[in-house]
């Protein structure tokens, strides 16, 4: 499997204040991957240095390469940007209303993505966006609606129709159903992971529900205080977490238990250039030590292990 | 409609909310002249009672209604038809004067904490205000208590909710719902906007907080398995209606109504997802929205 994504040593800050620090991240053709954690963990910032789309004052540093791709994407000028931009990385954000044209109708926003990138001449481009929309469960007369006249689960599925348009290599998706209610929901998630099946696309899949991150993905990175701090598959982190995070955030979420009193992490995510030094968790953590104030080294190959002085599951604790 | 046979252990506790047959309909601006305006229907005929001491919860989609019903609860709203008797007392037609008593007795807590606290407030004047308004003495000795029973420290009511994190604040609108030593505490979304482990948290603390202080709990939310684990019994509202009521763990093990069915199946858990369901079984029992 050749790897669509390749994220090396990724760090992210604005002024002198680190945000994401020494992530690595690969997805391969046709993976799902998910991006767990709180807010404030550094997942969306990670995604927008994919898309080289990080405010004015914020610089990425590292390595990121795409598939297909011949230049490095941090760095690269937005000429150049935004021509990988909408053809071979694709975003969804969380709020749909924000991510489309208010004064356009939606048929003109879906062929416009394909104009734009020259995929399609003009007639065509009207057949696809009809073709689009009936893929995402939508009537062809959404074509002629402005986005104000659908409701919160339509435009999110617009959106995604848009995303989609140019068959994206890589789609990204930043919490594309927490504004939306679980019914809607149900048939979002599953239009993105056909979309991204029929196309052998990869999806980065960024959330903070850990129960939509396991239906959705088959690999997942949690990441706390702009550091991967646990990756591997889905079924292995959630039943059997090693980083004391992964553990605390786990029990936080079982809404199952039969205990009156759930399991919480103490303390809240302290602000960003706030988190302490060394482990990012130490603070939180009860199972910290004196050994925590150095930087925990990666335990583990490249796309299962975590960072932990500490970790869970060796009968220590 | 599916109603529970109430035992007699139930009987003798005294209600603390009963709603009869709620209508509330709103006119929407009119689009013709020559047409009446049109109206929509956000209450169609709820009924509900709610014993003291209980722990309700009423989960719905947005625009089901829920948010009107909880309004009409709290004399927010006038209803169309129908009551709402609060503690022996109808509260629907009553003028605001007489409402005193009510509202000293039940307190709300939002979804939005920075949208409910006075940014230019300090945080003890927030917490303080629901007694002066109600001509009480708001000592700072108060103050302090509530601030410590939601677990905040003492200097917090120097600040001002723009220094507090989203749970923290959460809190904070806890802590000002308390001031007047309500009987009833309503809960809208209250933990929607949090994180995860920050939601455990203040989960704990409702809970916490309706055991000690002996309240009785309303708990509104989207998310039916937060409701499960802090409610004994749910009404889930669809377009305007109850369709079911029921014991929290009945409801989510055995739906009866199908949009209960739907609900319940499209709700993403880990237990399932690990036994590997995927997005399609999560519409299993549904059809497109």
């Amino acid at each position: 499997m050749n790897d669509v994504l390749t994220v090396r040593g990724l760090s992210v800050t604005v002024r002198d204040t680190a945000l994401v620090s020494d992530v690595d991240l690969t997805v391969g053709a046709g993976e799902r991957v998910g991006l767990i954690g709180e807010s404030g963990s550094g997942k969306s910032l990670t995604a927008l240095s994919i898309l080289g789309l990080l405010p004015e004052d914020v610089r990425a540093g590292g390595s990121v390469r795409l598939d297909g791709v011949d230049h490095e994407l941090v760095g690269a000028d937005e000429r150049r940007m935004s021509r990988v931009r909408g053809r071979d990385i694709a975003m969804v954000f969380q709020e749909p209303m924000t991510a489309l044209n208010p004064t356009m109708r939606i048929g003109d926003q879906l062929a416009e993505a394909m104009l734009i990138h020259k995929t399609l001449a003009k007639p065509a481009a009207r057949t696809a966006a009809a073709d689009l929309l009936d893929r995402v469960q939508l009537p062809a007369e959404t074509l002629r609606a402005y986005p104000h006249q659908l409701s919160g689960g339509q435009r999110q599925r617009v959106v995604l129709a848009l995303a989609l348009a140019n068959d994206p290599a890589l789609l990204i998706c930043d919490e594309p159903t927490t504004a939306l209610d679980v019914t809607v929901q149900a048939l979002v998630l599953d239009l993105i992971v056909r979309g991204v099946v029929d196309r052998s696309s990869a999806l980065l899949f960024i959330t903070h529900d850990l129960a939509v991150v396991a239906t959705v993905c088959e690999r997942v990175l949690v990441m706390y205080g702009g550091r991967v701090v646990e990756a591997g598959p889905v079924a292995e982190v959630f039943t059997r977490p090693r980083h004391r995070y992964t553990e605390g955030l786990l029990a936080a979420s079982d809404l199952e238990t039969t205990s009156r009193r759930l399991t919480t992490i103490p303390g809240n995510v302290p602000p960003a250039g706030r988190f302490p030094s060394g482990c990012v968790f130490r603070t939180r953590c009860a199972h910290a030590t004196a050994l925590c104030e150095e930087t925990p080294p990666w335990t583990g190959s490249e796309t299962a292990g975590f960072a932990c002085h500490h970790p869970a599951g060796v009968g220590n604790d | 409609m599916t109603e529970h046979i109430p035992t007699t252990h139930e009987l003798e506790t005294p209600t603390a909310i009963q709603v009869v047959d709620l209508v509330r309909d709103y006119p929407r601006p009119r689009t013709s002249l020559f047409q009446p305006a049109p109206v929509v229907h956000a209450l169609r005929g709820v009924s509900l009672e709610v014993k003291q001491g209980e722990r309700f919860g009423i989960v719905g989609e947005s625009g089901c209604g829920k948010s009107t019903l909880l309004r009409l609860i709290a004399a927010l709203d006038r209803a169309t038809s129908g009551h709402v008797i609060v503690e022996d007392t109808d509260i629907t037609r009553l003028p605001e004067r007489r409402l005193r008593s009510l509202r000293e007795n039940l307190q709300l807590v939002f979804q939005d904490p920075m949208s409910s606290l006075d940014p230019r407030m300090r945080v003890r004047d927030i917490i303080a205000e629901p007694l002066v308004v109600q001509g009480h003495p708001a000592s700072g000795e108060r103050v302090r208590e509530l601030l410590e029973a939601v677990g905040l420290s003492a200097d917090a009511g120097d600040r001002y909710p723009h220094q507090f994190s989203g749970g923290q604040r959460q809190r904070i609108s806890i802590a000002r719902a308390l001031a007047p030593r309500p009987r009833i505490l309503i809960a809208d979304e209250p933990v929607s906007a949090l994180d995860v482990s920050v939601r455990a948290q203040v989960l704990n603390l409702i809970s916490d907080l309706v055991d000690e202080l002996d309240l009785t709990l309303v708990f509104v939310s989207h998310d039916l398995s937060v409701v499960k684990h802090v409610c004994d019994r749910v009404a889930v509202m669809n377009a305007g209606q109850i369709v079911e009521t029921g014991y929290t763990g009945d409801v989510y093990a055995a739906p009866q109504h199908p949009y209960t069915q739907r609900l319940v199946s499209a709700i993403p858990t880990l237990q399932r997802a690990l036994s590997g369901a995927t997005t399609a079984d999560l519409l299993a029992k549904g059809e497109s929205a």
